[in-house]
């Protein structure tokens, strides 16, 4: 720390104490006789000001914290301060831990906080990872600065990643996966790595994280306070007007399938927490991301649509010729669809039901001259 | 603080939808005019129901980045805000005509105006005009040359022809070019025919769409006879029946359109300072040597 950003730190500090100041642990008040100063570790009382400058000495963490969190980052109360601190192990204010889900008890306080803001202290928010440290590590000041990349690149050399500063340049990353294909769900475990922001501020690392997981910190925050607000299906579903209209009609047991298709932690990092409707609860589980989702996405309504037209016809029977193994291929089939895993089986593995000579072969045999599958509907 | 919203469609199937929108978003954040400058979407993250809530600003000003207003402007982004008093009267609009209206957001007690679409807003006149200056690289554009504002025409959208008509009559009055049509894909007068309806050898087609797309990349340059094929691509100018058709594609994508936006906050009481005057110096047609020429004397300023 320069003597003048400390003497400054100082002066607000004192400025600050006329009021009564208390955080983080540390405690300094004007009293008729004196400063009162505390800290965990710490008790004084009628200091004069020398004696008070004195007893700071020691305590520049204390100070440069407050300086920090109470006149750079700001924003009591919202959810920008609250992710920022999450981020560096700090407690968060009361109001926000009425709900704990995603809290873990081990909060750092000061001191440790700022050895460990020394190696950098490190966070995982879906595929993310985020790293909060000192700008100037010999001598630190207080100044945070944070580190953004992919899980993946965890273990990478950042020579090997590409580097931004501009967090605008995140919804370029978000926008297409790793094979080009667009990611219209910002959510979905698909994010693209080899590429790192660094040395962002508080307040552009979460517009980063906001551009790459829209909403996520602001719905995170409110399930903190204990204010989320959850629109269950029946209600999203009702809500709808135009081409959507239809969806509430999607069968009961249709929005457990379809929470199983599109909701589920291989799918989407967000932790579903809408419902069929209020005490109705689906039989699939939510997930485990850190980050809520309060109601059915667009992706989610959009496939709604198709379902509800596709569940409204009826069941037929009919028949067709398989061996049993060509019934277990439709099925391997499915799966490997399904699971997104066509592309990972090799040419050659025909011992695989899903592999693309053994599909060409059943097309080649089973289909008739039209091209679909040969079936003869059932009388009834 | 003030923040601002522009909510746009958006597209789960074309990464490019979204492109006009964070342009726009980009040039309004460089002016600082306001605290905040969030996109948001009806297809795309963040949606319209969750974007009040990522802003610390208390008052907000929602720029629906729509061509008409209708189904949209009038029902889905409000309800979808939270906008429990909204009412398509408060615009007291006949079509053409919305300016904003004040109103709470229910999830998070925050002031929202929500302002018209930019689509039917007097500054897009300018636009579609700045367009027709881009694409032939002319900031003087207009003397021997028509244009045709291209519409969708209705769909469930009465008010869609409006907005067409609104501004091809400016454009008309202000004798520019020799003559100003509005021509639709859905209905009479259409598209297709383009050159029945011009006496000039050049016509320059701006397609009043936000964002390029299926439409304006696919079916306006094959109706037109621009290309056989859309994918194989066609000339600026082409020759059509003896015409020479300047293609502009959507007239969302030009960077005038900041301005709309901005035009659109200002009149809901948004303090902007000088931003809107800077990005009119910004987004001038010449001032971007790759697709733009000369800069003219007043272009893109404006009546
Ligand atoms: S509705 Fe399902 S798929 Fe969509 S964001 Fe929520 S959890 Fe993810």
């Amino acid at each position: 720390m320069t003597v003048a950003e400390s003497t400054t730190d100082l002066e607000a500090l004192l400025a600050a104490a006329d009021e009564g100041l208390a955080f983080d642990g540390l405690r300094l008040e004007r009293e008729d006789d004196g400063y009162a100063l505390e800290t965990p570790e710490t008790k004084h009382a009628g200091l004069d000001d020398a004696a008070l400058r004195d007893a700071l000495g020691p305590l520049e963490a204390y100070v440069s914290n407050w300086r920090y969190w109470q006149r750079e980052i700001e924003g009591e109360g919202t959810a920008r301060r609250a992710f920022l601190r999450w981020c560096e192990r700090a407690p968060l204010a009361d109001a926000e831990r009425a709900d704990r889900r995603t809290l873990d008890d081990a909060t750092l306080a000061v001191p440790e906080r700022y050895e460990a803001l020394a190696d950098g202290i490190d966070r995982g928010w879906g595929q993310l990872r985020i790293t909060a440290r000192f700008v100037d590590v010999e001598k630190p000041n207080g100044e945070r600065v944070y580190d953004l990349w992919h899980a993946d690149d965890a273990g990478s050399d950042l020579g090997d990643l590409d580097v931004y500063d501009d967090p605008r340049e995140a919804r370029e990353l978000a926008t297409e996966d790793e094979d080009g294909r667009y990611r219209p769900l910002k959510t979905a475990p698909t994010l693209r790595s080899g590429w790192a922001f660094t040395e962002l501020s508080g307040r552009e690392l979460v517009d980063t994280v906001e551009f790459l997981y829209p909403a996520t910190v602001a719905n995170w925050h409110r399930e903190l306070r204990g204010e989320l607000d959850v629109d269950h299906w029946l209600e999203t579903a009702e809500r709808q007007t135009g081409i959507y209209d239809v969806i509430d009609e999607l069968p009961r047991e249709a929005v457990d399938w379809m929470a199983e298709a599109c909701c589920v932690d291989s799918q989407c990092l967000r932790r579903r927490e809408w419902q069929y409707e209020e005490g109705d609860d689906l039989d699939v589980d939510g997930g485990d991301g850190p980050f809520p989702c309060r109601e059915p996405c667009s992706v989610v309504i959009a496939a709604a649509r198709k379902w509800t037209i596709l569940e409204s016809e009826e069941e037929r029977t009919y028949e067709l010729e398989l061996t049993t193994s060509e019934l277990n291929q439709l099925a391997e089939l499915i799966d490997a669809a399904a699971e997104g895993r066509t592309d990972e089986i090799r040419e050659a593995d025909v011992n695989d039901g899903a592999n693309r000579y053994r599909a060409r072969y059943l097309r080649a045999k089973r289909f008739d001259e039209e091209g679909t599958l040969d079936a003869t509907e059932r009388e009834p | 603080m003030q923040a601002l919203v522009i909510a746009a469609h958006g597209s789960h199937l074309n990464p490019d939808a979204s492109d006009p929108t964070y342009a726009h978003a980009d040039t309004v954040c460089e002016t600082g005019a306001f605290d905040e400058v969030r996109e948001a979407f009806w297809k795309e993250e963040p949606h319209f129901r969750e974007v009040i809530r990522t802003l610390e600003a208390d008052e907000v000003f929602v720029v629906p980045l729509f061509i008409s207003e209708g189904y949209f402007t009038e029902q889905v982004i409000p309800r979808e805000l939270r906008l429990e008093d909204w009412d398509p009267e408060r615009w007291e609009s006949d079509g053409t005509d919305a300016s904003q209206a004040t109103l709470e957001a229910t999830d998070v007690g925050k002031t929202v105006h929500y302002c018209g679409p930019v689509g039917t807003h007097d500054a897009m006149t300018d636009v579609i005009v700045q367009r027709a200056e881009s694409v032939t690289e002319d900031p003087d554009v207009g003397d021997g040359f028509g244009l045709a504002v291209v519409g969708h025409g209705t769909e469930r959208n009465e008010n869609s022809a409006k907005a067409i008509e609104y501004h091809t009559e400016r454009i008309r009055e202000r004798g520019r070019f020799d003559e100003v049509k509005a021509l639709f894909m859905d209905e009479e007068p259409e598209v297709d025919d383009v050159t029945d309806f011009f006496e000039t050898d050049d016509i320059v087609v701006v397609p009043l769409f936000i964002a390029d797309g299926y439409h304006t990349q696919e079916d306006i340059p094959e109706d037109v006879g621009l290309t056989e094929d859309y994918r194989l691509g066609w000339d600026v100018p082409a020759e059509v029946d003896g015409h020479r058709i300047w293609y502009a594609g959507a007239v969302g994508t030009e960077g005038l359109m900041a301005d709309v936006i901005l035009e659109r906050a200002a009149d809901a009481g948004a303090d902007l300072g000088d931003a809107v005057e800077r990005v009119r110096a910004a987004t001038a047609v010449g001032t971007d040597g790759e697709t733009r020429s000369e800069p003219g004397p007043g272009a893109g300023a404006g009546d």
